[in-house]
């Protein structure tokens, strides 16, 4: 037990919480972005697999890192485009078409990734993203190394963050937005154009969930492989209703389920005489009893899922 | 070509498929004018307005405010001309505030921070000026629908709206707060705003307006001051022909059938119904009146098996009925044409044939299999008898007006020759064509001996459709008075809670 509680002090496994949690972050913020407009966006799972495959295909073919994660954005923001076509002007079931959408998305970054690339015995790699320490306060014991000693793409969620939350609450085209999700009617009748709204906000939250898919490739792991994305996608569709919508919480949710996931891993080393399924099983566990807890209190946008035609009610 | 009007509409045209919804309208508002747009249901009123704020656009004709013509099919240029429109359903996102709702789209999309303070003191300062109390930062889920409306006109107010389009403004209010509400409007059309406000409500367009601009079939056909008419000529003008409700004749009453004692339900810590006592004899109709909210909606809940009676008693025919289920409701002869038709009278998606024989599926199957063409001559049957247009056995019940959902409603109750009618608001919404028709009916019920409780908050039909009347206020009933004993002044006490027991009945 007090090994248990050891580990819970030690600088590495918080490290390791922010990089676990870091495509998580990605993901449950785009997918609250659709939300937050009135789009479930189940196309998740397979974005971010597109998202890695684009991703590692670009610096794997030369490009440098970060134009990877551009090119990982703009495969993402495609894939949003084709699920906001299906659901927003046609009006077709979301559920449907997001399914549809993860099932195209990770065929075909497979296929792509079977027809351009060599594999031998091992996946190929790439030079990843190295962690990069912030000057001076990555000299601060423990913080440091925890939170100033990340790879940068972790950096730049853990500001996204701050920026969806600015932009949501504080500025006119986050209102707009928000307004999109609860009630169309109300956005048409005051001049906006709900339906340009939403097509953007699935596209912008779609490469941004494809961000989280390119973290894996090009920072976490160093190759592309199928499977990779392993549900976390489905994990970031949860996390935005514990999160009740709101991007600070989402922070939290995320944070949350990658220490379980960090603990756990660390348990199985520590702990004898329990099969580890049980250990890989528990985050999954104790998300489930936290979302009951926490989300029978959320408030759901009212317009979530709600097709809107002009002129209709 | 209209010497100081601020819009003209001239020559609208909107055709909906083989629907002409507005067929060559012209129209003008002058500056500063109550304008009243009279028509039944389907009249083609909403469209007409929805063209002129751009939710629609005209097939032909042109809109013009303050003489220059209005780009069709754009609210953003409504809205810039300085028109603003209050919608029947109102456009608020219950989750967000007062403030968030008003300002959205008052201000460009690209900017990175909100003038909250700015749009604040502007509201507050608009509130003050038209008597449109309301708190900013309450969230719109919790006001009520009287606040959620001074909501609305403000959010046209805060875009410097100069034209204001009310549809149905009073659909959703109790009278009073519609009194309150056409004196704020007479205050702005005094302070220059021109107004327009859509009904089909005769004593509110009477009261409110200026000038009436009668409208039908999509046609205007009619066009009066209001000083120089009166609500007779405005009924025959809205329908086409001369529409009298039905009267009520003399006639033998016979036993009880319905008999309420000491009934009691609480809800959400107070009492909704407080020992509630009444009784409906054969061949009578018993009006309870009142103003909303004062328990008719439990007393309805209770009498159609939805909610039991925490105490007291309710006989049919000497049997308790207190405490029984929907269908066994039905299974007893007791018809209920409930409150609100869309969520509770029917199905809309589904076939009118499949409500028609919803609540006596059993009668219309064999062996678990519905007997489809026995439930269609049933509804192809109501629909002959009880006049429903519009309407084939197939019509998907969403697609009927309101009158005639109502008359399928009463249809399928009536057919079956109910001992006991609960008429709960049967003709809330409706128009003056189709409340005639459902009073018909009723009168045509009680004829036949049926015991009818009629719940309403329209007083001039409770008092002409019933022969006993009884107040509800607070959960609590008055003793009854028959309708001849009834003046205006009384019955407003005795729906404030005052009454004595006099000459009760």
């Amino acid at each position: 037990m007090m090994e248990a509680f050891e580990i819970l002090t030690t600088a590495s496994l918080w490290a390791a919480v922010l990089r676990i949690a870091t495509p998580l972050i990605f993901g449950v913020l785009g997918a609250l972005i659709c939300e937050r407009a009135g789009v479930l966006n189940l196309g998740i799972e397979g974005i971010m697999t597109m998202g890695a495959m684009v991703g590692w295909l670009t610096v794997y073919w030369g490009g440098d890192l970060w134009t990877g994660l551009a090119m990982a954005v703009l495969a993402g923001m495609v894939m949003g485009w084709v699920h906001a076509m299906l659901t927003v002007p046609l009006g077709l079931s979301q559920h449907v078409s997001g399914l549809g959408i993860t099932l195209l998305a990770s065929a075909l970054s497979y296929y792509l990734y079977r027809l351009w690339v060599e594999v031998g015995d091992l996946p190929p790699t790439i030079e990843p993203f190295l962690p990069w320490a912030v000057p001076f306060l990555s000299d601060i014991p423990f913080v440091g190394e925890v939170l100033f000693t990340q790879t940068p793409p972790t950096y730049v969620a853990l500001m996204l963050v701050g920026v969806v939350a600015w932009m949501l609450a504080r500025t006119p085209m986050g209102l707009a937005l928000r307004m999109t999700g609860e009630n169309p009617h109300a956005v048409e009748a005051q001049g906006l154009n709900p339906v340009r709204i939403r097509i953007w906000a699935v596209m912008v939250g779609s490469g941004i969930m494809a961000l989280g898919g390119a973290f894996l490739t090009t920072a976490a792991f160093n190759s592309f492989f199928p499977g990779m994305v392993q549900g976390r996608g489905w994990i970031c569709i949860a996390l935005v209703v514990f999160a009740s919508w709101r991007p600070g919480k989402a922070l939290i949710g995320a944070l949350l389920f990658a220490l379980f996931d960090a603990f756990q891993l660390r348990l199985q080393t520590v702990v004898e005489g329990v099969p580890y399924q049980l250990f890989l099983m528990a985050p999954y566990v104790l998300s489930i009893v936290a979302l009951i807890l926490v989300a029978r209190r959320a408030r759901v946008p009212e317009a979530l899922m709600q097709p809107y035609r002009r002129g209709e009610r | 070509m209209n010497a100081g009007a601020v819009l003209e509409l001239e020559g609208i045209t909107k055709r909906f498929g083989a629907l002409v919804a507005n067929d060559d309208v012209t129209l003008s508002l002058q500056k500063g004018e109550v304008l009243a747009l009279l028509g039944e249901n389907g009249a083609g009123k909403t469209t007409l307005m929805n063209i002129l704020f751009g939710h629609y656009a005209a097939d032909a004709g042109e809109v013009r405010v303050e003489g220059k013509p209005l780009p069709s099919g754009k609210p953003r240029a409504a809205i810039a001309a300085g028109v603003g429109m209050v919608h029947q359903h109102f456009t608020l996102a219950g989750n967000l505030t007062v403030l968030e709702n008003i300002v959205i789209g008052s201000e460009s999309l690209w900017k990175l921070g909100m003038d909250r303070e700015g749009a604040e003191r502007k509201i507050r300062a608009l509130s003050v000026q038209f008597g449109l109390p309301v708190d900013p930062a309450a969230r719109i889920g919790d006001l009520s629908v009287g606040e959620r409306q001074r909501v609305e006109i403000l959010k046209a107010l805060y875009r410097d709206a100069r034209i204001l389009i009310l549809d149905e403004p009073t659909a959703v209010l109790a009278r009073p707060e519609a009194e309150q509400l056409f004196t704020i409007l007479r205050g702005m059309a005094q302070g220059g705003l021109s107004i327009i406000f859509i009904s089909h409500k005769l004593h509110e367009v009477m009261g409110a307006s200026d000038r009436v601009v009668v409208l039908r079939g999509g046609k205007v056909v009619a066009e009066r001051a209001t000083g120089q008419t009166n609500a007779a000529e405005l009924a025959e003008l809205m329908v086409g022909r001369a529409v009298a409700r039905p009267k009520r004749a003399a006639h033998e009453v016979g036993a009880p059938v319905v008999v309420a004692e000491g009934l009691s339900v609480s809800s959400g810590g107070g009492m909704a119904l407080d020992r509630v006592r009444f009784e409906v004899r054969a061949g009578e109709i018993l009006g309870i009146v009142g103003v909303s909210g004062n328990g008719q909606a439990m007393l309805g809940r209770v009498l159609s098996g939805l909610a039991r009676p925490d105490a007291g008693t309710i006989t049919f025919d000497g049997r308790d009925i207190s405490r029984i289920t929907p269908r066994e409701a039905v299974g007893l002869g007791i018809g209920r044409v409930p409150e609100d038709r869309h969520a509770e009278g029917v199905v809309g998606d589904l076939a009118v044939w499949e409500n028609a024989v919803l609540e006596r599926l059993r009668d219309f199957a064999r062996w678990g299999f519905v007997r489809r063409r026995a439930a269609e001559a049933h509804a192809a049957g109501l629909i002959a008898r009880f006049d429903i247009r519009g309407a084939g056995p197939a019509t998907r019940t969403r697609l009927l007006s309101g009158g005639n959902m109502q008359k399928l409603i009463l249809g399928r109750n009536l057919a079956a020759g109910p001992r006991f009618l609960l008429a709960n608001q049967p003709t809330r919404g409706l128009d003056e064509g189709a409340i005639a028709a459902v009073h018909q009916e009723l009168l045509m019920a009680r004829a036949e001996g049926a015991a009818i409780l009629l719940i309403s908050e329209d007083l001039d039909e409770a008092v002409g459709l019933s022969d006993r009347l009884q107040a509800i206020s607070k959960g609590r009933l008055s003793e009854p008075i028959a309708a001849e004993a009834v003046d205006a002044r009384r019955l407003g006490l005795m729906m404030a809670g005052v009454w004595e027991t006099r000459d009760a009945v």
